[in-house]
């Protein structure tokens, strides 16, 4: 089997294919798909749909898992990028809107690649710094409540549809190629690879290390901010107190599942967004199954495990030694 | 400005800080949360609006979410020498120590929307707080009323898991509609309080009951949640507030702006107004020494699309909800 499929991601498919098989044994019309208002509706679209902004999240965290780094600020981003969004949205164009919600995800990521690339900090301290006061700022911005909008351009980002896909998956799968077509189409991804590898055998080497370092943060900054303005398009309102929150965790979650080491290196966009993927056919599959909800995150707990155990090379050692074991004594 | 005239603004200043208020104006110190919602938001602003009402001196102290800052603010009030100190407690234990400063200093302490720990019972002279099961009862029985005879499957929508106010919603609801054998919750599930998670689960229960045509209420432990079901039906292509009915509770604007579009049909208010019971029942006791009840329970009063929701909006808006 592993001679017909890569090795590398095959435990991830796996585990997709299994939950999503749980999902259709616990809701049997899990794959019905129809119209409605235009859009495709079902439980498959909402797994799309939903699992968009950790999606997001994880494109930019998966870059700078790999250069070795950590940004627990994505949850706050969201917040703020959400809060300007909805306060801009009733006075401004869209253009203007996006313009300032993702410049300021890239005003935030500067800042994140300023304190690790340029002054050194640890990224897991520098990080958290924007993690807390982040919230703060997006709770400023909307003055503690939870700002509504009615423009219609910004509502239909996050419930328009083109060609019956709902917009945040056709953004987020445009936000996948693109990120894929600069980092792997040239050698970038190489770069941020090495930089995560060994920053000092790569900066004899002659790789800009902090340069990458720098990028691979403001990207975070971009995906997290696009990532918040979704999200805040898709309720019609932003809540600073609660966008975002704890989704830092998911997205770095959804890159560890994806097989990206938190020690850096190789990286793969494409199985962290499968993470994301994972994570979300999980907690749909929760919410239909119809269990009470004190069950969720134990269920959630006991998956994650699994696929990380599925991973894991000493483990496969371990099932490989036991598999061997129980075949000599039959 | 002069030297001369500068020295002359600060001592009258001085001497109006000096003075103590009129007599029969109470002065009364606040010790408030913080801005952890927008709920508390209203409540400060409506405290401020009832205190002006009554001509009574309220000075609130914005605690941060930190009971140090509490009890720090309390023991600032004690040696001001209020007429009594209202507490809205961040946590419910750890009181004993200052209010026992305050019951030496002879001031009456009245806690507003939580109460504490029961060893302190003595330590205060009344609590103003909702009761959260009442207010799901209040939800339960407005839905039985509106429903009939007819069989209905409701879905409900939980708060946080662990919180004592969804427990507590959930009991109160539930105790409600055991009365009526035609009223049937078919899924429950948390939505953590939240709009986009109440959109969430909502998507995944219409999914779940056949497109949502089985379902035919909805009942959410906070508006918030609502208002995102409601989207979610509507993406849906369902009717919310026709084909299928909602109940929710804490009355925020948001729910009465979707009720004026016929899309909610009742809300239970929590009410913002802990300050107004508080400030009467201290107003009785200072002037013919009534002692108010231990437990002062606030209304839990039903809104439905009969009560003018749009001018309810425009009046709770500016509150800062």
């Amino acid at each position: 089997m592993t001679a017909l499929l890569p090795r590398r991601g095959l435990a991830q498919i796996l585990a997709l294919i299994v939950i999503l098989a749980v999902d259709r044994i616990v809701s049997p019309q899990f794959f019905d798909l129809r119209l409605q208002d235009g859009r495709l509706f079902g439980s498959l679209i909402d797994v799309l749909n939903r699992g968009t902004p950790v999606a997001l999240l994880s494109l930019g965290m998966v870059l700078v898992i790999a250069t070795r780094g950590i940004d627990l600020s994505v949850g706050a981003v969201m917040a703020i990028s959400g809060a300007i969004a909805a306060s801009l949205a009733d006075s401004h164009g869209l253009p203007i809107v996006l313009a300032a919600a993702l410049g300021a995800g890239l005003i935030c990521g500067l800042w994140n690649g300023f304190l690790v690339a340029v002054l050194g900090m640890q990224p897991i301290v520098a990080t958290l710094i924007l993690m807390v006061a982040g919230r703060g700022i997006a709770q400023l911005i909307t003055e503690g409540r939870i700002v509504t909008f009615s423009s219609p351009d910004l509502v239909w980002l996050g419930n328009g549809a083109v060609l019956g896909l709902p917009m945040p998956i056709a953004i987020a799968l445009g936000m996948l190629i693109l990120t894929g077509a600069v980092v792997r189409g040239s050698a970038l991804g190489l770069l941020i690879e090495a930089t995560g590898g060994n920053a000092r055998a790569s900066e004899l080497a002659g790789v800009g290390t902090r340069a990458m370092i720098l990028a691979v943060y403001v990207w975070c900054g971009i995906c997290a901010a696009l990532a918040g303005v979704i999200a805040a398009a898709d309720i019609m309102g932003a809540d600073a107190n609660n966008a975002g929150l704890w989704l830092e965790l998911d997205a770095i979650l959804a890159v560890v599942i994806g097989g990206t080491s938190l020690f850096g290196g190789r990286f793969s966009l494409v199985l962290a967004v499968l993470g994301a993927l994972i994570i979300q056919t999980m907690n749909t599959g929760i919410l239909l199954s119809g269990y009470p909800p004190e069950f969720n995150l134990l269920v959630k707990a006991v998956v994650v495990m699994t696929v990380l155990l599925l991973q894991s090379p000493k483990f496969s050692g371990i099932a490989g030694i036991a598999a061997r074991l129980r075949r000599s004594k039959a | 400005m002069t030297l001369k005239a500068l020295f002359a603004a600060s001592a009258t200043a001085t001497l109006l800080l000096a003075v103590p208020a009129s007599a029969g104006q109470l002065t009364i110190g606040f010790s408030q949360i913080g801005s952890e919602s927008g709920w508390r938001a209203a409540e400060t602003s409506v405290s401020k609006q009832e205190a002006a009402k009554r001509k009574v001196n309220l000075k609130i102290a914005d605690a941060q979410q930190k009971q140090e800052n509490q009890i720090k603010a309390i023991r600032s009030f004690i040696a001001q020498n209020v007429d009594a100190i209202f507490l809205a407690p961040v946590v419910s234990t750890g009181w004993d120590s200052v209010l026992k400063e305050a019951k030496e200093a002879k001031i009456p302490v009245v806690l507003l929307d939580r109460d504490i720990d029961p060893s302190g019972k003595e330590l205060y002279l009344t609590a103003v707080t909702s009761d959260s099961v009442h207010e799901g009862e209040v939800a339960g029985d407005w839905l039985a009323k509106a429903v009939g005879g007819k069989a209905c499957n409701i879905v409900e929508l939980q708060g946080t898991v662990g919180a004592s106010v969804a427990a507590n919603r959930k009991k109160g609801f539930d105790t409600a509609i055991a009365k009526h054998a035609n009223l049937k919750v078919v899924r429950s599930q948390t939505g953590d309080f939240t709009r986009a998670k109440g959109k969430e689960v909502m998507e995944s229960f219409i999914k779940a009951e056949g497109g949502g045509k089985s379902i035919c209420a909805v009942y959410a432990h906070n508006d918030d949640m609502m208002v995102g079901a409601i989207q979610a039906m509507k993406e849906a292509g369902l009717k919310p507030g026709k084909e299928i009915l909602t109940v929710s509770i804490d009355a925020v604007p948001d729910i009465f702006k979707a009720m004026a579009a016929g899309e909610a049909n009742a809300t239970v208010e929590l009410t913002p107004n802990m300050a107004g019971p508080a400030l009467d029942a201290i107003a009785a006791f200072k002037d013919k020494g009534t002692v108010p009840p231990k437990w002062i329970q606030t209304e839990s009063k039903l809104y439905t699309a009969a009560d003018d929701p749009q001018k309810i909006y425009d009046s709770k808006k500016g509150l800062g909800y």
